[in-house]
Protein backbone atom coordinates (compact mmCIF):
# COMPACT_ATOMS: atom_id res chain seq x y z
CA UNK A 1 0.00 0.00 0.00
CA UNK A 2 1.71 3.48 -0.95
CA UNK A 3 1.74 5.43 2.01
CA UNK A 4 1.16 8.68 0.70
CA UNK A 5 0.29 11.36 3.37
CA UNK A 6 -2.38 13.20 3.09
CA UNK A 7 -6.43 12.63 2.47
CA UNK A 8 -7.83 11.24 -1.13
CA UNK A 9 -11.64 10.57 -1.52
CA UNK A 10 -12.25 7.79 -4.68
CA UNK A 11 -15.76 9.17 -5.63
CA UNK A 12 -17.75 9.68 -8.35
CA UNK A 13 -19.05 13.45 -9.13
CA UNK A 14 -23.16 12.77 -8.53
CA UNK A 15 -23.46 9.79 -6.28
CA UNK A 16 -24.94 11.04 -2.81
CA UNK A 17 -22.73 8.46 -0.36
CA UNK A 18 -18.96 10.04 -2.07
CA UNK A 19 -21.34 14.00 -1.31
CA UNK A 20 -21.49 12.94 2.23
CA UNK A 21 -18.03 12.50 2.90
CA UNK A 22 -17.27 15.32 0.81
CA UNK A 23 -19.80 17.74 2.67
CA UNK A 24 -18.49 15.93 6.25
CA UNK A 25 -14.89 17.43 5.22
CA UNK A 26 -15.57 20.96 4.11
CA UNK A 27 -17.95 21.24 7.33
CA UNK A 28 -14.52 20.08 9.22
CA UNK A 29 -12.53 22.25 6.89
CA UNK A 30 -9.97 19.26 6.12
CA UNK A 31 -8.55 19.64 2.95
CA UNK A 32 -8.38 16.43 0.50
CA UNK A 33 -7.48 15.61 -3.04
CA UNK A 34 -10.51 14.04 -4.93
CA UNK A 35 -9.97 11.49 -7.63
CA UNK A 36 -13.33 11.28 -10.15
CA UNK A 37 -13.44 7.58 -11.05
CA UNK A 38 -14.73 6.35 -14.30
CA UNK A 39 -17.34 3.21 -12.79
CA UNK A 40 -17.44 2.03 -15.88
CA UNK A 41 -13.54 1.58 -15.98
CA UNK A 42 -13.04 1.42 -12.57
CA UNK A 43 -9.19 2.10 -11.68
CA UNK A 44 -6.66 -0.11 -10.54
CA UNK A 45 -6.39 2.01 -7.35
CA UNK A 46 -10.12 1.48 -6.45
CA UNK A 47 -10.26 -1.64 -7.13
CA UNK A 48 -6.65 -2.39 -4.64
CA UNK A 49 -8.39 -0.12 -2.07
CA UNK A 50 -11.67 -1.77 -1.94
CA UNK A 51 -11.48 -5.02 -3.38
CA UNK A 52 -14.58 -6.79 -1.21
CA UNK A 53 -17.46 -4.06 -2.84
CA UNK A 54 -15.11 -2.23 -5.16
CA UNK A 55 -17.23 0.65 -4.83
CA UNK A 56 -17.08 4.61 -4.12
CA UNK A 57 -16.46 6.09 -2.02
CA UNK A 58 -13.46 5.17 -0.48
CA UNK A 59 -11.58 7.66 1.68
CA UNK A 60 -7.64 6.86 1.54
CA UNK A 61 -5.80 8.53 4.68
CA UNK A 62 -2.11 8.38 4.78
CA UNK A 63 -1.92 5.02 2.23
CA UNK A 64 -5.23 3.47 4.16
CA UNK A 65 -8.65 2.74 2.86
CA UNK A 66 -11.84 3.29 4.31
CA UNK A 67 -15.20 2.23 2.73
CA UNK A 68 -18.72 2.52 2.73
CA UNK A 69 -20.27 6.10 3.45
CA UNK A 70 -21.33 6.23 6.57
CA UNK A 71 -18.42 4.68 8.29
CA UNK A 72 -16.33 6.88 6.32
CA UNK A 73 -18.45 10.00 8.19
CA UNK A 74 -17.98 8.46 11.52
CA UNK A 75 -13.95 7.68 10.40
CA UNK A 76 -13.51 11.57 9.76
CA UNK A 77 -15.29 12.46 12.93
CA UNK A 78 -12.83 10.25 14.85
CA UNK A 79 -9.78 11.18 13.25
CA UNK A 80 -10.15 14.78 13.44
CA UNK A 81 -11.63 14.70 16.67
CA UNK A 82 -10.73 18.75 17.18
CA UNK A 83 -12.77 19.96 14.72
CA UNK A 84 -16.76 20.57 14.96
CA UNK A 85 -18.31 17.67 15.98
CA UNK A 86 -21.36 16.22 13.69
CA UNK A 87 -22.38 13.24 16.59
CA UNK A 88 -23.43 14.74 19.74
CA UNK A 89 -21.50 13.97 22.73
CA UNK A 90 -24.72 12.27 24.71
CA UNK A 91 -24.57 8.32 23.91
CA UNK A 92 -28.42 8.30 23.58
CA UNK A 93 -28.57 11.46 21.88
CA UNK A 94 -25.81 9.29 19.14
CA UNK A 95 -27.99 6.95 19.04
CA UNK A 96 -30.72 8.62 17.25
CA UNK A 97 -28.17 9.99 15.19
CA UNK A 98 -27.17 6.60 13.92
CA UNK A 99 -30.68 5.00 14.23
CA UNK A 100 -31.88 8.09 11.70
CA UNK A 101 -28.82 8.05 9.34
CA UNK A 102 -29.45 4.27 8.79
CA UNK A 103 -33.15 5.13 8.19
CA UNK A 104 -32.17 7.08 5.35
CA UNK A 105 -29.57 4.84 3.90
CA UNK A 106 -32.05 1.72 3.95
CA UNK A 107 -34.98 3.78 2.62
CA UNK A 108 -34.34 6.60 0.63
CA UNK A 109 -31.99 5.90 -2.51
CA UNK A 110 -33.84 2.25 -2.80
CA UNK A 111 -37.14 3.90 -3.03
CA UNK A 112 -36.10 6.97 -4.59
CA UNK A 113 -34.20 4.80 -7.77
CA UNK A 114 -37.98 3.08 -7.96
CA UNK A 115 -39.15 6.01 -8.87
CA UNK A 116 -37.30 6.18 -12.12
CA UNK A 117 -36.85 2.46 -12.75
CA UNK A 118 -40.32 1.95 -13.05
CA UNK A 119 -43.66 2.88 -14.58
CA UNK A 120 -47.45 2.64 -14.04
CA UNK A 121 -48.64 0.41 -11.37
CA UNK A 122 -45.22 0.17 -9.67
CA UNK A 123 -44.11 3.49 -10.10
CA UNK A 124 -47.20 4.25 -8.02
CA UNK A 125 -46.40 2.95 -5.14
CA UNK A 126 -42.81 3.74 -5.47
CA UNK A 127 -44.12 7.40 -4.86
CA UNK A 128 -46.60 6.45 -2.07
CA UNK A 129 -43.90 5.14 -0.57
CA UNK A 130 -41.39 7.71 -0.65
CA UNK A 131 -43.74 10.34 0.44
CA UNK A 132 -44.39 8.08 3.41
CA UNK A 133 -40.44 7.83 4.01
CA UNK A 134 -40.40 11.33 3.27
CA UNK A 135 -43.37 11.89 6.17
CA UNK A 136 -41.69 9.67 8.36
CA UNK A 137 -38.49 11.76 8.36
CA UNK A 138 -40.61 15.42 8.11
CA UNK A 139 -41.70 13.95 11.53
CA UNK A 140 -38.30 13.43 12.83
CA UNK A 141 -37.18 16.82 11.96
CA UNK A 142 -40.25 18.19 13.43
CA UNK A 143 -39.46 22.48 13.74
CA UNK A 144 -35.99 22.33 14.42
CA UNK A 145 -33.51 23.98 11.79
CA UNK A 146 -31.25 20.75 10.78
CA UNK A 147 -31.98 17.38 12.15
CA UNK A 148 -28.90 17.48 14.56
CA UNK A 149 -30.80 20.37 16.20
CA UNK A 150 -29.49 23.85 15.97
CA UNK A 151 -26.40 22.41 14.56
CA UNK A 152 -25.76 20.99 10.93
CA UNK A 153 -24.69 17.09 11.95
CA UNK A 154 -24.82 13.31 11.13
CA UNK A 155 -27.90 12.67 10.25
CA UNK A 156 -28.41 16.18 7.89
CA UNK A 157 -25.05 14.77 6.27
CA UNK A 158 -26.78 11.39 5.39
CA UNK A 159 -29.53 13.30 4.00
CA UNK A 160 -29.03 16.43 2.11
CA UNK A 161 -26.97 14.76 -0.73
CA UNK A 162 -30.47 13.43 -2.13
CA UNK A 163 -31.73 16.74 -1.87
CA UNK A 164 -30.04 17.39 -5.67
CA UNK A 165 -32.45 14.29 -6.07
CA UNK A 166 -36.10 15.59 -5.40
CA UNK A 167 -36.01 17.33 -8.40
CA UNK A 168 -35.42 14.41 -10.23
CA UNK A 169 -37.87 12.09 -8.26
CA UNK A 170 -40.51 15.12 -8.27
CA UNK A 171 -40.70 15.01 -12.43
CA UNK A 172 -40.50 11.09 -12.92
CA UNK A 173 -43.12 10.33 -10.40
CA UNK A 174 -45.10 13.16 -10.18
CA UNK A 175 -45.80 15.15 -6.69
CA UNK A 176 -44.24 18.25 -5.08
CA UNK A 177 -41.17 17.51 -2.23
CA UNK A 178 -42.72 21.09 -1.46
CA UNK A 179 -46.44 20.30 -0.61
CA UNK A 180 -46.14 16.80 0.44
CA UNK A 181 -43.38 17.67 2.78
CA UNK A 182 -42.93 21.51 3.37
CA UNK A 183 -40.18 21.46 6.27
CA UNK A 184 -38.42 18.79 4.76
CA UNK A 185 -38.13 21.58 1.54
CA UNK A 186 -37.84 24.04 4.04
CA UNK A 187 -34.66 22.44 5.41
CA UNK A 188 -33.37 21.69 2.41
CA UNK A 189 -33.46 25.17 1.38
CA UNK A 190 -31.22 26.17 4.52
CA UNK A 191 -28.92 23.37 4.14
CA UNK A 192 -28.26 24.74 0.52
CA UNK A 193 -27.35 27.88 2.09
CA UNK A 194 -24.17 26.68 3.97
CA UNK A 195 -20.72 26.35 2.02
CA UNK A 196 -19.96 22.70 2.12
CA UNK A 197 -23.39 21.91 0.78
CA UNK A 198 -23.02 24.71 -1.92
CA UNK A 199 -19.95 23.35 -2.94
CA UNK A 200 -20.35 20.19 -3.23
CA UNK A 201 -23.82 19.19 -4.72
CA UNK A 202 -24.89 19.73 -8.08
CA UNK A 203 -27.74 21.53 -9.31
CA UNK A 204 -30.88 19.50 -9.99
CA UNK A 205 -31.08 20.03 -13.74
CA UNK A 206 -27.42 18.42 -14.01
CA UNK A 207 -28.53 15.74 -11.85
CA UNK A 208 -31.74 15.07 -13.69
CA UNK A 209 -30.00 15.12 -16.80
CA UNK A 210 -27.67 12.48 -15.48
CA UNK A 211 -31.10 10.49 -14.71
CA UNK A 212 -32.27 10.72 -17.76
CA UNK A 213 -29.13 9.28 -19.44
CA UNK A 214 -28.80 6.45 -17.34
CA UNK A 215 -33.19 5.61 -18.03
CA UNK A 216 -31.68 5.67 -21.79
CA UNK A 217 -28.66 3.44 -21.41
CA UNK A 218 -30.83 1.33 -19.32
CA UNK A 219 -33.83 1.53 -21.99
CA UNK A 220 -36.28 2.34 -19.92
CA UNK A 221 -38.52 5.24 -21.55
CA UNK B 1 -21.95 10.45 30.94
CA UNK B 2 -24.71 9.76 32.43
CA UNK B 3 -26.34 6.33 32.81
CA UNK B 4 -29.64 5.11 32.67
CA UNK B 5 -31.56 3.60 35.70
CA UNK B 6 -34.01 2.02 34.17
CA UNK B 7 -32.97 -0.92 31.00
CA UNK B 8 -35.83 -2.54 29.18
CA UNK B 9 -35.47 -5.12 25.86
CA UNK B 10 -38.08 -6.35 23.61
CA UNK B 11 -36.90 -8.84 21.61
CA UNK B 12 -37.65 -12.45 20.76
CA UNK B 13 -36.36 -15.94 21.57
CA UNK B 14 -36.08 -16.50 17.65
CA UNK B 15 -33.92 -13.15 16.69
CA UNK B 16 -30.14 -14.00 16.54
CA UNK B 17 -30.05 -9.62 16.09
CA UNK B 18 -32.19 -9.98 20.20
CA UNK B 19 -29.24 -12.51 21.31
CA UNK B 20 -26.37 -9.86 20.76
CA UNK B 21 -28.00 -7.24 22.78
CA UNK B 22 -28.71 -9.53 25.89
CA UNK B 23 -24.58 -10.31 25.58
CA UNK B 24 -23.87 -7.22 25.81
CA UNK B 25 -25.79 -5.59 28.26
CA UNK B 26 -24.63 -9.20 30.66
CA UNK B 27 -20.93 -8.36 29.42
CA UNK B 28 -21.16 -5.12 30.73
CA UNK B 29 -22.61 -5.94 34.15
CA UNK B 30 -25.93 -4.03 33.14
CA UNK B 31 -29.26 -4.98 35.12
CA UNK B 32 -32.37 -5.64 32.97
CA UNK B 33 -36.22 -6.00 32.25
CA UNK B 34 -36.60 -8.43 29.46
CA UNK B 35 -40.01 -9.19 27.59
CA UNK B 36 -40.36 -11.79 25.02
CA UNK B 37 -42.17 -10.18 22.38
CA UNK B 38 -44.93 -12.73 20.29
CA UNK B 39 -43.88 -11.48 16.70
CA UNK B 40 -47.08 -12.33 15.21
CA UNK B 41 -48.54 -10.25 17.54
CA UNK B 42 -46.74 -7.75 18.76
CA UNK B 43 -47.75 -5.27 22.13
CA UNK B 44 -49.21 -2.08 21.99
CA UNK B 45 -46.35 -0.87 24.18
CA UNK B 46 -43.64 -2.51 21.98
CA UNK B 47 -45.25 -0.94 18.91
CA UNK B 48 -45.10 2.29 20.38
CA UNK B 49 -41.42 2.12 21.03
CA UNK B 50 -40.96 1.22 17.95
CA UNK B 51 -43.22 2.38 15.62
CA UNK B 52 -40.88 3.09 12.55
CA UNK B 53 -39.69 -0.75 12.07
CA UNK B 54 -41.72 -2.55 14.84
CA UNK B 55 -38.74 -4.81 14.87
CA UNK B 56 -36.77 -6.61 17.70
CA UNK B 57 -34.81 -5.89 19.90
CA UNK B 58 -35.69 -2.55 20.52
CA UNK B 59 -33.92 -1.29 24.45
CA UNK B 60 -35.76 1.06 26.19
CA UNK B 61 -33.44 2.94 28.57
CA UNK B 62 -35.61 5.22 31.23
CA UNK B 63 -38.50 4.99 28.97
CA UNK B 64 -36.46 6.28 25.84
CA UNK B 65 -36.12 3.15 22.66
CA UNK B 66 -33.23 2.63 20.58
CA UNK B 67 -33.87 0.58 17.70
CA UNK B 68 -31.40 -1.29 15.25
CA UNK B 69 -29.12 -3.53 16.61
CA UNK B 70 -26.00 -2.21 16.02
CA UNK B 71 -26.93 1.39 17.02
CA UNK B 72 -28.28 -0.75 20.11
CA UNK B 73 -24.70 -2.59 20.50
CA UNK B 74 -22.64 1.00 19.90
CA UNK B 75 -24.56 2.76 22.54
CA UNK B 76 -24.61 0.19 25.07
CA UNK B 77 -20.47 0.18 24.57
CA UNK B 78 -20.56 3.93 25.11
CA UNK B 79 -22.81 4.06 28.09
CA UNK B 80 -20.73 1.18 30.00
CA UNK B 81 -17.51 1.60 28.61
CA UNK B 82 -15.93 -1.54 30.33
CA UNK B 83 -15.29 -3.78 29.02
CA UNK B 84 -14.88 -2.48 25.78
CA UNK B 85 -16.47 -3.57 22.42
CA UNK B 86 -14.73 -1.53 20.36
CA UNK B 87 -10.78 -0.41 19.70
CA UNK B 88 -9.79 3.14 20.32
CA UNK B 89 -8.10 3.62 17.26
CA UNK B 90 -10.37 5.66 15.11
CA UNK B 91 -8.93 3.43 11.83
CA UNK B 92 -9.58 0.30 13.69
CA UNK B 93 -12.92 0.95 14.52
CA UNK B 94 -13.69 1.62 11.05
CA UNK B 95 -12.34 -2.11 10.41
CA UNK B 96 -14.69 -3.37 12.89
CA UNK B 97 -18.14 -1.10 11.68
CA UNK B 98 -16.95 -2.32 7.84
CA UNK B 99 -17.07 -5.68 8.57
CA UNK B 100 -20.14 -5.66 10.90
CA UNK B 101 -21.72 -3.44 8.24
CA UNK B 102 -20.36 -6.56 5.52
CA UNK B 103 -22.82 -9.16 7.56
CA UNK B 104 -25.58 -7.62 7.90
CA UNK B 105 -25.50 -6.37 4.29
CA UNK B 106 -24.32 -9.51 2.60
CA UNK B 107 -24.46 -12.48 4.55
CA UNK B 108 -28.02 -11.59 6.51
CA UNK B 109 -30.02 -11.27 3.17
CA UNK B 110 -28.41 -14.80 1.68
CA UNK B 111 -29.67 -16.63 5.23
CA UNK B 112 -33.10 -15.35 4.09
CA UNK B 113 -33.32 -16.59 1.00
CA UNK B 114 -31.73 -19.68 1.65
CA UNK B 115 -34.73 -20.49 4.22
CA UNK B 116 -37.37 -19.42 1.33
CA UNK B 117 -35.50 -21.28 -1.92
CA UNK B 118 -35.27 -24.80 -2.90
CA UNK B 119 -33.10 -27.31 -5.10
CA UNK B 120 -30.93 -26.17 -7.65
CA UNK B 121 -31.67 -22.58 -6.54
CA UNK B 122 -30.93 -23.08 -3.11
CA UNK B 123 -27.42 -24.63 -3.99
CA UNK B 124 -26.97 -21.61 -5.77
CA UNK B 125 -27.68 -19.30 -3.02
CA UNK B 126 -25.64 -21.78 -0.67
CA UNK B 127 -22.50 -21.48 -3.01
CA UNK B 128 -23.01 -17.52 -2.81
CA UNK B 129 -23.11 -17.60 1.03
CA UNK B 130 -20.10 -20.21 1.35
CA UNK B 131 -18.36 -17.43 -0.68
CA UNK B 132 -19.30 -14.56 1.73
CA UNK B 133 -18.79 -16.29 4.34
CA UNK B 134 -15.00 -16.84 3.12
CA UNK B 135 -14.61 -13.57 2.35
CA UNK B 136 -15.53 -12.53 5.73
CA UNK B 137 -12.96 -14.86 6.97
CA UNK B 138 -10.27 -13.72 5.02
CA UNK B 139 -11.17 -9.90 5.79
CA UNK B 140 -11.71 -10.45 9.54
CA UNK B 141 -8.39 -12.43 9.80
CA UNK B 142 -6.22 -9.81 7.54
CA UNK B 143 -7.51 -6.35 8.79
CA UNK B 144 -8.91 -7.19 12.57
CA UNK B 145 -7.33 -9.71 13.99
CA UNK B 146 -4.31 -10.43 15.46
CA UNK B 147 -4.06 -12.44 17.96
CA UNK B 148 -6.13 -14.66 20.90
CA UNK B 149 -8.97 -16.91 20.78
CA UNK B 150 -11.21 -14.07 19.88
CA UNK B 151 -11.77 -12.00 16.90
CA UNK B 152 -10.93 -8.67 18.92
CA UNK B 153 -8.21 -10.50 20.65
CA UNK B 154 -7.92 -11.77 24.69
CA UNK B 155 -11.61 -10.59 24.84
CA UNK B 156 -14.77 -10.56 22.88
CA UNK B 157 -15.68 -7.64 21.43
CA UNK B 158 -18.33 -6.34 18.54
CA UNK B 159 -17.54 -8.93 15.90
CA UNK B 160 -17.57 -12.07 17.64
CA UNK B 161 -21.13 -10.61 19.48
CA UNK B 162 -22.51 -10.05 15.89
CA UNK B 163 -21.10 -13.61 14.90
CA UNK B 164 -21.87 -15.96 17.99
CA UNK B 165 -25.20 -15.41 18.07
CA UNK B 166 -25.23 -15.76 13.46
CA UNK B 167 -23.45 -19.33 14.71
CA UNK B 168 -26.55 -20.17 15.86
CA UNK B 169 -29.22 -19.48 13.08
CA UNK B 170 -26.71 -20.78 10.73
CA UNK B 171 -26.74 -24.20 12.38
CA UNK B 172 -30.39 -24.26 12.49
CA UNK B 173 -30.52 -23.42 9.00
CA UNK B 174 -28.48 -25.68 8.04
CA UNK B 175 -30.73 -28.58 9.61
CA UNK B 176 -33.18 -28.02 6.70
CA UNK B 177 -30.33 -28.69 3.75
CA UNK B 178 -29.31 -32.18 3.48
CA UNK B 179 -26.23 -32.43 4.82
CA UNK B 180 -24.72 -29.24 3.26
CA UNK B 181 -22.38 -27.35 5.88
CA UNK B 182 -22.78 -23.77 5.97
CA UNK B 183 -20.29 -23.41 8.48
CA UNK B 184 -17.88 -25.71 7.56
CA UNK B 185 -14.44 -26.08 9.63
CA UNK B 186 -12.76 -27.12 6.51
CA UNK B 187 -13.29 -24.30 4.42
CA UNK B 188 -13.63 -20.98 7.20
CA UNK B 189 -11.59 -22.52 10.12
CA UNK B 190 -10.90 -19.38 11.86
CA UNK B 191 -14.67 -18.29 12.22
CA UNK B 192 -15.43 -21.69 13.45
CA UNK B 193 -12.80 -21.27 16.12
CA UNK B 194 -13.99 -17.61 17.02
CA UNK B 195 -17.63 -18.82 16.92
CA UNK B 196 -16.72 -22.33 19.06
CA UNK B 197 -14.94 -19.86 21.58
CA UNK B 198 -17.48 -17.37 22.01
CA UNK B 199 -19.88 -19.93 22.60
CA UNK B 200 -17.72 -21.12 25.60
CA UNK B 201 -18.33 -17.57 27.50
CA UNK B 202 -20.42 -17.08 30.73
CA UNK B 203 -22.78 -14.35 29.46
CA UNK B 204 -23.71 -17.05 26.31
CA UNK B 205 -24.12 -19.61 28.29
CA UNK B 206 -26.47 -17.65 31.08
CA UNK B 207 -28.83 -15.96 28.03
CA UNK B 208 -29.20 -19.19 26.43
CA UNK B 209 -29.71 -20.37 29.89
CA UNK B 210 -32.48 -17.84 30.15
CA UNK B 211 -34.12 -18.04 27.35
CA UNK B 212 -35.23 -21.59 27.28
CA UNK B 213 -38.48 -20.82 29.03
CA UNK B 214 -39.54 -18.26 25.65
CA UNK B 215 -38.47 -21.66 23.54
CA UNK B 216 -41.32 -22.88 20.95
CA UNK B 217 -42.81 -25.90 22.43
Amino acid sequence: MESHKGVTLLDFWVSPFGQRARIAMAEKGIEFEYKEENLAQKSELLLKMNPVHKKIPVLVHDGKPVCESLIIVQYIEEAWPEKTPLLPSDPYQRAQARFWADFVDKKVYDCGTRLWKTKGEEKEAAKKEFIEILQVLESELGDKKYFGGETFGYVDVAFVPFTAWFHSYESEAGFSVEESVPKISAWAKRCGERESVKKHLYEKEKVYEFVCMLKKRLGIE
Amino acid sequence: MTQPNEIKLFGSVMSGFCYMVHHALKLKGVEYDYIEEDLKNKSEEFLKMNPVHKKVPTLVVDGKPIAESLVILQYIDETWPEPPLMPQDPYQKSKVRFWADFIYQKMVPLTFVIRKSEGEAQAKVVDEFLTIFKTLEDGISKEVHSEGPFIHGAQPGLLDMIIGPCHTGLKYLEQGLDGVKLVDDKKTPLLCMWMDEYSKIDVVKDTAEMMKQYAPA
